[in-house]
């Protein structure tokens, strides 16, 4: 699939932004004041600004408000829905944390567990797409989340758990590129069941449909970077999992700390761009290619 | 609505024989040339006479090199257009509602004044029926030449989909596959139409015709055959002379 910037962008920041949102929402303790002012604005920076650039690759986004209307049976337009809530309620909750030094417990749960909404409807997006295999698997909502409160949990300082939850996400990390690796395969759609002649012996393309490129290819059978993908792999673990956890079993985790953070960012952001540049559409079996 | 419906009234759509198709393309230009200047958005080209050029097409066709254990390959062209699925999983994606499938006759159309363009249809889309128009930054996808069907002002023979209307081996049929008794039903039955990708669950409502099985000698002589002259093998005279002075060199 093609590695839109916007797309990857969004995906990342906004997971991040809503995974600081969620530990804010769930702190017992939360900050107040010009403190939680500069929390609530960096969460809203990253999820806000996700959430705009995701509209950035839309062919019409002069009618993207339009997205809200088939929330029944669109993971997109349920996405669109819980963001919405997940960015109103924080917004009540920081509001009161802001102004009036007032935590409204209630309002934090459900502002956190509107978040956790938004990162699962967004991982459904992919998630519910047979025709992806790789990303057609349970883990991916699972990995999308634990990337998402792995990263709110560095943002928001939090050095013992974060640790936990960022071991978990690269653990998860692991295991999906590992089974995503045998997803097409397990999928049983080849050449054979996409021409439905397989019966009369081995299929292979002769001849393509067109001499240029076309929209399906470009934006689904995209097969450039494809070679380097295990060296990024390496590259995005090592960033978002190893090099963090180094610096912060550090003394002063202050300072290590926000380097750690960066360098998670950047290892999230070398892993969603694998997430769709590895990611293989059944349509190219039409090319007979992958 | 993004909703499909339990059942549609009618299951119109489309059987292609894969052993009549010759791979003219004629259908690929009469469908871009009938859906650029009725239903819809026009079917834009970029660069069309630069050096990389691309553009919206609703109908494309590839070609198929099938190798049987025995015997000589066979090439098999392959017309690929909206199969019009009963499951379709392009419609319930939809964030908008712009596309549906119909209730009346199950044929699954984009209303192009709510598409976003967000490309997700054409993601769920198992079959690449869907095309992003790169100029008017809407979902493209065939709609049966709705506007040709049921077309009052054109003469009957033609309110068929234009690709049917044009291919010069018949190699195109369109008609109700939900009805057991249609013309095109009854061709199912008869040579086995199949779907693609059957596996994907999407339910399509176009079938294809696999190709005839090829003629075979099965190793039956003619009975004339011991009649006629023996192929020399060996030659003989100056050719045979030829023949050992150079195997010898």
């Amino acid at each position: 699939m093609h590695p839109a910037p916007s797309i990857i962008a969004f995906s990342t920041f906004s997971g991040l932004g809503l995974g600081l949102l969620f530990w804010l929402g769930v702190d017992t303790s939360a900050p107040t004041g010009w403190v939680a002012f500069v929390f609530f604005a960096i969460a809203y920076v990253l999820a806000a600004g996700g959430l705009i650039s995701s509209t950035f690759h839309l062919g019409r986004r002069e009618r993207a408000l339009k997205a809200f209307t088939q929330w029944q049976t669109s993971w997109l337009s349920r996405e669109a829905w819980c963001a919405v809530a997940a960015l109103v309620t924080m917004g009540i909750y920081g509001f009161f944390l802001v102004f009036f030094d007032r935590q409204i417990m209630l309002l934090g749960h459900l502002g956190a567990f509107f978040c956790l909404l938004t990162v699962y409807t967004t991982s459904m997006i992919y998630g519910q797409l047979k025709t992806v295999p790789r990303w057609n698997t349970g883990l991916t909502p699972a990995l999308f989340l634990a990337l998402s409160v792995a990263g709110g949990a560095l943002l928001s300082g939090r050095v013992t758990i974060g640790l936990i939850l960022l071991v978990i996400a690269g653990a998860i990390q692991g295991i999906w590129w590992k089974r995503g690796d045998r997803r097409f395969a397990q999928s049983g759609t080849t050449m054979a069941t996409a021409t439905g002649l397989g019966d009369i012996g081995e299929v292979r393309a002769f001849e393509s449909p067109h001499t240029g490129t076309n929209y399906l290819l470009k934006e689904m059978v995209y097969t450039v970077g494809r070679r380097h993908a295990r060296k990024l792999r390496l590259i995005a673990l090592a960033l978002m999992l190893v090099l963090p956890v180094f610096l912060l079993i550090l003394p002063n985790p202050h300072v290590f700390g926000v380097l750690a953070l960066f360098s998670h960012v950047a290892g999230v952001l070398v892993s969603r761009w694998l997430f769709f540049a590895e990611a293989e559409h059944v349509v190219g079996l039409y090319y007979g290619m992958r | 609505m993004t909703q499909l419906p339990d059942k549609t009234d009618r299951k119109m759509g489309l059987v292609i024989d894969l052993d009549t198709c010759v791979g003219c393309h004629a259908c690929v230009v009469s469908c871009k040339g009938w859906n650029t200047e009725n239903y819809g958005a026009p079917l834009s080209d970029q660069n069309p006479y630069g050096a990389d050029p691309s553009g919206t097409f609703l109908n494309r066709i590839h070609s198929y090199e099938v190798q049987p254990e025995t015997g000589p390959a066979q090439l098999i062209h392959f017309p690929k257009s909206c199969l019009h699925c009963e499951d379709a999983p392009c419609v319930t994606v939809c964030p908008t509602g712009a596309s549906y499938k119909r209730t009346e006759d199950g044929i699954v159309l984009v209303n192009e004044t709510d598409c976003i363009g967000c490309g997700l249809c054409a993601w769920a889309c198992p079959y690449g029926a869907r095309e992003l128009d790169q100029a008017e930054g809407v979902m493209k996808k065939c709609t049966l030449c709705v506007d040709r069907i049921y077309n009052e002002n054109l003469p009957e023979e033609d309110r068929v989909p234009a690709c049917v209307r044009t291919c010069p081996s018949n190699a195109r049929h369109f008609g109700d596959l939900g009805d057991p008794d249609s013309d095109v039903s009854q061709m199912v039955a008869e040579r086995g139409g199949m779907d693609l990708m059957p596996e994907q669950g999407t339910k399509p409502v176009n079938k294809y015709l696999p190709p005839r099985p090829k003629d075979r000698l099965n190793n039956e002589i003619d009975i004339l055959a011991p009649l006629l002259e023996p192929v020399a093998e060996e030659p003989k005279g100056f050719l045979g002379w030829l023949d050992k002075a150079l195997e010898k060199i």
